[in-house]
């Protein structure tokens, strides 16, 4: 399989990404790993003529204390993040849910950033920033803006990013000690989650999302309102398929993501110590 | 676009359509065809190499993305007088292949990991092998190789 033919441009920085944005609007991609990008491309599912390659900014690949939080860079690859003893020690549910990501050779190439940016409500990274509460810094025209986690994402592949803006930062508040888990149900190991659910502990609350739930990466806001208004964790995981719109496929019909989500929902309540 | 790529230590120099994706570049433009396209869909690992000493998947990869990089393929990974990496010769010794197909990207893949993690479990070997398919399943004699090739006794 072989992309329709594209424009190549190698950014040597991120304003030089942000100027070739701003000359070819829509009709341009950024690229990071291109582990997202590259599949649709060849499939012809997507077909930018213009291609701006961000994958040599190393500098905006790094993992630093940024006080109440761990800033890591957009072009952070997934592996140097499963490995960081930073994340690992203040924000282990991410460090896990990286660690879950494709395979290997995978986590070798792919970003934190342009997991986010793809918006895919079937990966593991938008749901675990939901759970976390966490942020991205992003660049455009107009300069830098945050948007938080709840806001990022807008649609089915579709993040709230205007076509001429880059992510250049993933912040994630500091949970250190606080219980979590990430439940990501698939049938072979290196699959996409059929359903997945992340949670959070914040202050004896819960933050609860869900991976392949509905058309975009979605926090479980039954569970957390039940939770919230005294009611067990049993009975609030029974709430984790409300509201929500899963698709029907080859892996599984919506009858059987609405009960994996109620049932990974309570595991993960479990695992993160909701009583 | 004209990019240069060291492809087993030799430096390569090719203009190439942006959308030309490192495997094909490897095995058209270069003329190493122990990498195999197996899924294309990054799947199933057989289009395994390094970049740069880590283990990725060619065919989700594009030849401009390799430029000014260090590429290692199955044919780089025996000596010049034709001794097998330790990896190579622990796959024969413990018979860890069938067809074959799979083969190149299984040792790619396995040099990574035990660059990584010089001393893993089996469970470690057989997680870290997750991006690499054998349809024959000798994922057994696979995860033996492995093993020995770590120096743990079987």
């Amino acid at each position: 399989m072989i992309p329709v033919a594209f424009d190549y441009v190698r950014a040597e920085s991120a304003d030089a990404a942000l100027a070739a944005l701003a000359e070819h609007g829509d009709e341009a991609k950024l690229m990071a790993g291109g582990h997202s990008l590259l599949p649709m491309m060849k499939l012809r599912l997507a077909y930018p003529s213009v291609v701006v390659d961000i994958g040599r900014l190393d500098d905006l690949s790094y993992v630093n204390d940024g006080g109440d939080h761990i800033a890591i860079g957009a072009l952070t690859k997934h592996r140097a993040i499963e490995t960081s003893d930073m994340v690992k020690e203040h924000a282990p549910l991410l460090a896990h849910a990286t660690s879950q990501v494709g395979d290997p050779q995978v986590r070798h190439r792919g970003t934190i950033g342009g997991s986010l940016a793809h918006a895919d409500a079937a990966a593991d990274h938008p749901a675990a920033l939901l759970a976390v509460g966490g942020s991205v810094v992003v660049n455009g025209p107009n300069g830098e803006r945050v948007i938080a986690a709840g806001d990022l994402f807008a649609g089915f592949l579709e993040s709230s990013l205007d076509p001429t803006e880059m992510i250049t930062e993933v912040r994630i508040p500091k949970h250190s000690g606080a219980g979590w888990s990430f439940q990501k149900f698939n049938r072979r190991a290196q699959d996409w989650a059929i359903v997945g659910a992340s949670v959070q502990q914040v202050n004896g609350a819960a933050q609860v999302s869900l991976v392949n739930m509905h058309p975009t990466p979605v926090r479980a806001t039954a569970v957390e309102e039940a939770l919230a208004g005294g009611a067990s964790a049993a009975d609030a995981a029974e709430q984790a398929h409300v509201g929500m719109e899963p698709s029907s496929d080859l892996n599984a019909s919506v009858e059987f993501r609405q009960h994996l989500a109620r049932v990974l929902v309570g595991r993960g309540l479990a695992e993160a110590g909701i009583a | 676009m004209e990019i240069s790529v060291e492809v087993n230590g030799v430096a390569q120099s090719h203009d190439v359509e942006p959308r030309t994706l490192l495997v094909h570049y490897l095995r058209e433009v270069v003329g190493q065809t122990g990498t195999n396209v197996g899924c294309d869909t990054s799947s199933c690992g057989a289009c395994t190499i390094h970049l740069n000493g880590e283990a990725v998947k060619s065919c989700t990869m594009l030849a401009v993305q390799a430029d000014g990089q260090a590429v290692t393929t199955i044919e780089g990974l025996a000596d010049a007088d034709g001794t097998m990496h330790p990896m190579q010769d622990a796959f024969m010794k413990c018979h860890a292949l069938q067809c074959g197909y799979c083969t190149p990207g299984m040792v790619m893949a396995s040099v990574s990991l035990l660059d990584e993690n010089p001393n893993p479990t089996e469970a470690e070997v057989r997680e870290g092998l997750e991006g690499n398919l054998c349809r024959c399943t000798g994922y057994h004699n696979i995860v033996k190789a492995v093993l020995s090739a770590s120096g743990a006794s079987q």
